[in-house]
């Protein structure tokens, strides 16, 4: 029992270790001070509650575009549409914000969340309904849905919904400043931190604490064998699916509430590509991805400094974040092969 | 010998990797490094690449002539996208660089995040390129500055329309906004004062960075007999480094390109942001209080044109140099009625201008007689 705990935690931390090793030995070598660059990157990510909280504000959307590609990863979908469910999800929240504006802010945001998930969900949905029923490869179809949802945001935009006052940046009206969601205590991280960590431990309860969450798991695991045994493998997919866009979903209605204000271009700005690395990492685990996404942040809000203190492009942070992904899924293969690790196992 | 060699070699590579190990571990233990205080600090975030030949690279030229300035610490971030990370790269500089006064260039940076963070930060100015400062509306300590860039265009059109033989000229723009459509209406008005007979082609891409679809424009442009080509997307190398590829003439935009067309390179209109950044250096460390709006042309020596290149014809360069003179000493008024747009539609009337500073040509939603495109995109 304590192996299977300690197991899942030790190889991922030392995989980290060695990412970092090797992101060392890159610096170095590109010129720069490894010492002094590390020292940055705590101070920049961990380093002062400002840094804490720039760290957090930019995990919070990570977190839930995560969950959209880690849920379907259980029951065997690779799917990598977070961008567009992040911004049909943002675009209807906006619409509804637009048309509620004068109701009280409580009724707006509830409505705006509902509608932004709801329309993330069926996105993502529509995905796994067509490889189920048409035998559409989920990877590829969710991928080119991006491209749609990003040109019909941008038809919109440009067009019927456009507030003319927004000459050089076109966007939708605003959802009136009443309405927008507030920051957290007197942190200046917006809800959707709190939101997304909500999303992740109950998803992480859903998938590892129910009846629900072990028929997906099995089906993930074989599904001509979940078939056989008479789990519902469709309607599994469907509604694993439906949760995962509906996350993404409300993470495009955060950026409206909390940042924007109103829809436009800013809301495809990768959270949904980047939320894919999140989910291999945490390797679908719903709960890891919560510290996952929060080294992300880091490593995105350190970047800063290591451009204005180490003359070093914005591309290293890239590179980092590209070392860690390729050793932690090396990483993979070594589950199981130290018997130290696994030594109490044999008790249970 | 050879094998006690990469023994060696691998040892201090062993060594080296031990020592950053230790590096990861000690980096969190060690102090801050202290902030020199009496510097100017000035910080700059991009959207995009510092050296992108464009918009962003402009911007990164004109922080990098800070450098001659010793007492002036300048600092900057590229790839900062349009949410929340802007507010926090501000708040970065500010908090942990002590930075005094902050350059967001990129358009979307002004509403929400700079009037989000500004009030948080009242002893900070934030200045703001291209952005709509209301005096009515917004903080004092924000303000915005931008140049009358579509001058230099129209000095390129003079060009382009002196060397264009087939009389098509080509544009490749981001999206249909009243400062790419003046763009593109100063370049067509200039070369067809040259040659009323000049039509020019516009292709909307419809996003600021989009190499893939910026390339395919230009090669159906080409083949649909175009012989010069310029743009208004954030880094127009893909577009000069097509034209000459395929042989035709290019007009660059933002900053030089004529290091990507050596053969085809005409001009191009350049911001001078070098300028713009040392005198509010000056300002900051004379004390001066800071203008929220600063706007100018070639008067004011906030654009130039690239410098000719080697195929421009004498009579060209001479007809140029002379636009420029006009606008250099305001004679030139380039939205004089009558303009009609591309519909046959009177936009200005016989005997009415608009001059450069004019906030109705800020909302320009028309494309100029020539013009062979639509502003629906």
């Amino acid at each position: 029992m304590m192996g299977r705990l300690f197991e899942p935690i030790v190889i991922p931390f030392a995989a980290l270790l060695v990412a970092l090793l090797l992101f060392g030995i890159f610096i170095t070598a590109a010129g720069a001070d490894a010492l002094g660059v590390f020292e940055s990157m705590y101070r920049g990510a961990f380093g002062t509650w400002f840094s804490w909280q720039n760290t957090l504000v930019r995990a919070a959307p990570l977190m839930l575009t995560a969950l959209c590609t880690a849920l379907p990863a259980r029951i065997g979908l690779i799917i990598i549409g977070g961008e567009g469910a992040v911004v049909v999800g943002g675009m209807t929240a906006a619409l509804t914000g637009i048309v509620l504006t004068h109701a009280s802010p409580i009724i707006v945001l509830t409505a705006m969340a509902f509608m932004g998930m709801t329309t993330g969900g069926l996105w993502i949905a529509a995905i796994s309904a067509l490889r189920h029923y048409r035998g559409v490869n989920e990877t590829i179809s969710s991928l080119l849905l991006n491209y749609i949802a990003i040109a019909i945001m941008n038809f919109l935009v440009f067009g019927p919904l456009r507030d003319p006052e927004t000459l050089n940046k076109p966007s939708t009206y605003h959802i009136g400043e009443a309405n927008m969601l507030t920051e957290m205590g007197s942190t200046s991280i917006h809800w959707g931190f709190g939101l997304g960590v909500i999303a992740c431990v109950a998803l992480w309860v859903l998938m590892r604490h129910t009846p629900f969450g072990f028929a997906v798991d099995i089906t993930g695991g074989n599904m001509r064998a979940a078939k056989l045994s008479g789990l519902p493998v469709a309607r599994l997919m469907i509604i694993t699916s439906l949760l995962a866009g509906a996350a993404a979903g409300l993470a495009g209605m955060i950026e409206v509430a909390a940042v924007h204000g109103r829809a436009n271009s800013s809301l495809n700005a990768n959270y949904g590509y980047e939320g894919i690395l999140v989910a291999f990492i945490a390797r679908h685990n719903p709960l890891a991805i919560i510290p996952v996404a929060i080294l992300f942040g880091g490593i995105r809000a350190s970047s800063g400094l290591l451009q204005r203190d180490h003359d070093l492009p914005d591309a290293s942070s890239l590179v980092l974040q590209g070392i860690i992904f390729i050793v932690i899924l090396a990483s993979e293969t070594l589950y199981g092969r130290f018997s130290w690790l696994r030594a109490k196992e044999k008790t249970v | 010998m050879k094998k006690n060699e990469v023994d060696n070699k691998r040892r201090t590579l062993l060594k080296g990797a031990l020592a950053v190990g230790m590096a990861t571990a000690l980096g969190g233990l060690l102090p801050s490094k202290a902030w020199a205080k009496k510097k100017v600090g000035m910080g700059f975030i991009y959207v995009g690449p510092r050296d992108d030949y464009g918009y962003n690279q402009s911007h990164y030229e004109g922080k990098s002539s800070l450098a001659k300035l010793d007492w002036v610490k300048a600092v900057d971030q590229e790839n900062v996208p349009e949410t929340i990370e802007v507010q926090k790269a501000m708040e970065s500089m500010i908090n942990l660089d002590g930075i005094q006064i902050v350059f967001p260039t990129s358009f979307g940076y002004f509403d929400p995040h700079i009037l989000k963070i500004a009030p948080k930060y009242p002893d900070v100015m934030f200045l703001h390129c291209g952005g709509l400062w209301d005096a009515k509306k917004h903080p004092k300590n924000v303000g915005s500055y931008f140049g009358y860039i579509d001058e230099a265009v129209y000095v390129a059109g003079i060009v382009a329309g002196h060397m264009s033989k087939t009389g098509k000229l080509g544009f490749i723009a981001a999206m249909p906004i009243p400062q790419v459509l003046r763009n593109i209406n100063n370049f067509t008005l200039a070369a067809r004062s040259v040659n009323p007979k000049i039509t020019t082609t516009v292709v909307f891409t419809g996003g600021w960075s989009l190499p893939v679809k910026e390339a395919e424009a230009a090669n159906s442009l080409i083949d649909q007999g175009i012989d010069v080509l310029t743009c208004h997307v954030d880094s127009p190398k893909v577009v000069i480094e097509t034209a000459e590829k395929r042989g035709i003439y290019s007009c660059g935009y933002h900053t030089n390109q004529a290091v990507l067309a050596p053969k085809g390179f005409l001009t191009g209109a350049q911001w001078n942001w070098s300028k713009v950044y040392q005198d509010y250096a000056e300002m900051i460390s004379k004390g001066t209080k800071i203008p929220n709006l600063v706007r100018g042309g070639f008067k004011e020596g906030l654009v130039t044109s690239s410098p000719y290149g080697k195929v421009v014809s004498a009579k060209a360069k001479e007809q140029a140099d002379k636009m420029r003179a006009s606008f250099m000493n305001g004679s030139m008024v380039v939205y004089k009625g009558p303009i009609k747009d591309n519909t046959g539609r009177v936009v200005i009337a016989a005997g009415k201008e608009y001059k450069q500073t004019d906030i109705w040509l800020e909302g320009m939603d028309w494309l100029a007689e020539g013009v062979i495109g639509s502003t629906k995109g």
